[in-house]
């Protein structure tokens, strides 16, 4: 009996090691990691040593499928070969290093030298115009597209002022009170950590938890509505600053009011969080 | 004005408009597309345009299938590549700004690239993240990779690899930006 027990547990052995091989080469393959930190013969020698007891079909996939997988290890062992002895091979270190040690402007002043952009010209499509035409002409006048909504009946009923408090409905301080302490607080943050009079608008409103961030951007909006502060937004470089009036403008609500959306997800405010522990 | 020189006039008008406006997603004109418009001499239509551009400070600019560019290029290999208009010379970074790039952001895109070749063309994000937060603030690092995608300098895999994208391509002199990083002196 015992001989036929061992020889089950070597084919489990086996089994176990051809797993192990296979997990191996995935890994150099998904990871880019080295390819010849596998060693071929080592892995020829274990998949000859455990060929001959395999009988069942199951244990002969496993062991194409390791050679597949060794063969994939071996293609990336020679396009290493072969890229290194292009003339694009860099040590990857050597860069790294080079490119820390740089500063900025140097890599840029390289950048210029080699990058030469497309020069392209977007243009509407006959087809879009078409389309553009279409919707034009189903568009409903605006006296019929601005009419008021008439009011739909609701049941009253009677809320204290503790109540709107704790729905947050109402703040316990007056909101003029809340908005001009907000305010004071942007101007301070501005001054330590802002630059040029104005601050990256996530670094104002971001805080420690999702909730609290979605206050501080309806805060922000008010401060913006009342003219104590202003939002500059630069559309091609995705950034939002918001940069605080020295004295409230009231002159602003003379104006073309615009309102731009931003928006306010968990995913942004992860990231942001991210970003923000990552230094 | 010569019959053949009218012939000619009139295909590099055709060749400009095809160059110059985007008619698909992508930028750029396919060799096969330019040999429909303007015949099979279209690679001469696009030598004369060339010529002619270089007053202008640009360039017709062709992109083999292959990647590297054949010494003598068949016919075949033309009708497979991508062409198209880019600048010759060099912007300057005010320039830069006007076409919507910071510089940070810029620096961020040549390191990204930079260390991409160094590692065969594909690299872990992760790396390329880490790599970057050494000069970009780091709620900006993920933002300008996601952007470096969407604009196709660079492409990413379902295992979070990047790798070099088509506009790196057809606008980056690879070869020359490592020789140069290299070779480039850091200021003490």
């Amino acid at each position: 009996m015992q001989p036929k027990q061992s020889k089950r547990e070597r084919r489990k052995l086996g089994r176990e090691k051809l797993q192990r091989i296979i997990e191996m080469c995935k890994s150099v393959e998904e990871r880019s990691l080295d390819p010849f930190l596998i060693d071929v013969n080592e892995i020829l020698s274990v998949v000859r040593e455990y060929f001959p007891e395999w009988e069942l079909p199951e244990d002969l996939c496993l062991d194409a499928e390791t050679i597949h997988s060794l063969a994939s290890v071996i293609k990336l062992q020679s396009e290493w070969v072969k890229h290194r002895s292009t003339s694009l091979y860099t040590d990857p270190f050597l860069l790294k290093e080079k490119l820390t040690s740089l500063d900025k402007e140097e890599i840029i002043k390289i950048f210029f030298k080699v990058w030469h952009p497309i020069v392209e010209m977007e243009q509407i499509s006959i087809h879009s115009l078409a389309e553009a035409l279409k919707y034009w002409q189903n568009l409903p006048p605006l006296k019929d597209r601005w009419k008021e909504a008439s009011p739909t009946g609701i049941e009253t009923g009677v809320a204290t002022r503790n109540e709107l408090v704790k729905q947050r409905i109402l703040l316990d301080r007056a909101f003029s009170e809340e908005l001009e302490n907000f305010w004071q607080q942007l101007k301070k943050l501005v001054k330590e950590k802002g630059e040029n009079g104005k601050i990256r608008y996530w670094d104002f409103i971001g805080a420690e938890t999702y909730e609290e961030t979605v206050q501080r951007a309806f805060m922000t909006s008010f401060l913006v509505t009342y003219g104590y502060a202003t939002m500059e937004v630069y559309p091609l470089e995705e950034e939002i600053y918001i940069k605080p009036y020295e004295k409230q403008v009231t002159k602003i609500r003379e104006k073309q009011m615009v309102s731009i959306p931003v928006a306010v997800t968990k995913e942004e405010w992860m990231k942001w969080k991210d970003g923000e522990k990552n230094g | 004005m010569g019959k053949r020189k009218a012939y000619y006039t009139a295909k590099i008008k055709r060749a400009t408009h095809l160059l110059f406006y985007q008619r698909h997603k992508k930028p750029g004109v396919k060799g096969w597309d330019l040999r429909r418009a303007l015949g099979s001499d279209y690679p001469k239509v696009l030598k004369i345009l060339d010529n002619y551009l270089k007053a202008l400070d640009l360039q017709v600019k062709t992109v083999f299938e292959e990647g590297r560019a054949p010494e003598k290029p068949t016919l075949e290999q033309l009708d497979k590549a991508r062409f198209y208009i880019t600048l010759r010379g060099e912007l300057t970074p005010k320039e830069a700004k006007m076409i919507g790039w910071r510089i940070d952001d810029l620096a961020g895109l040549a390191i990204t690239i930079s260390y991409i070749i160094s590692k065969k063309g594909k690299a872990p994000r992760k790396e390329v993240e880490e790599l970057l937060r050494d000069k970009l603030p780091g709620w900006k690092v993920g933002v300008n990779i996601d952007r470096y995608i969407r604009y196709g300098y660079i492409t990413q895999d379902e295992n979070e690899q990047l790798y070099l994208d088509w506009r790196t391509r057809t606008e980056v002199d690879q070869k020359a930006l490592v020789d140069l990083l290299l070779s480039a002196e850091a200021e003490p």
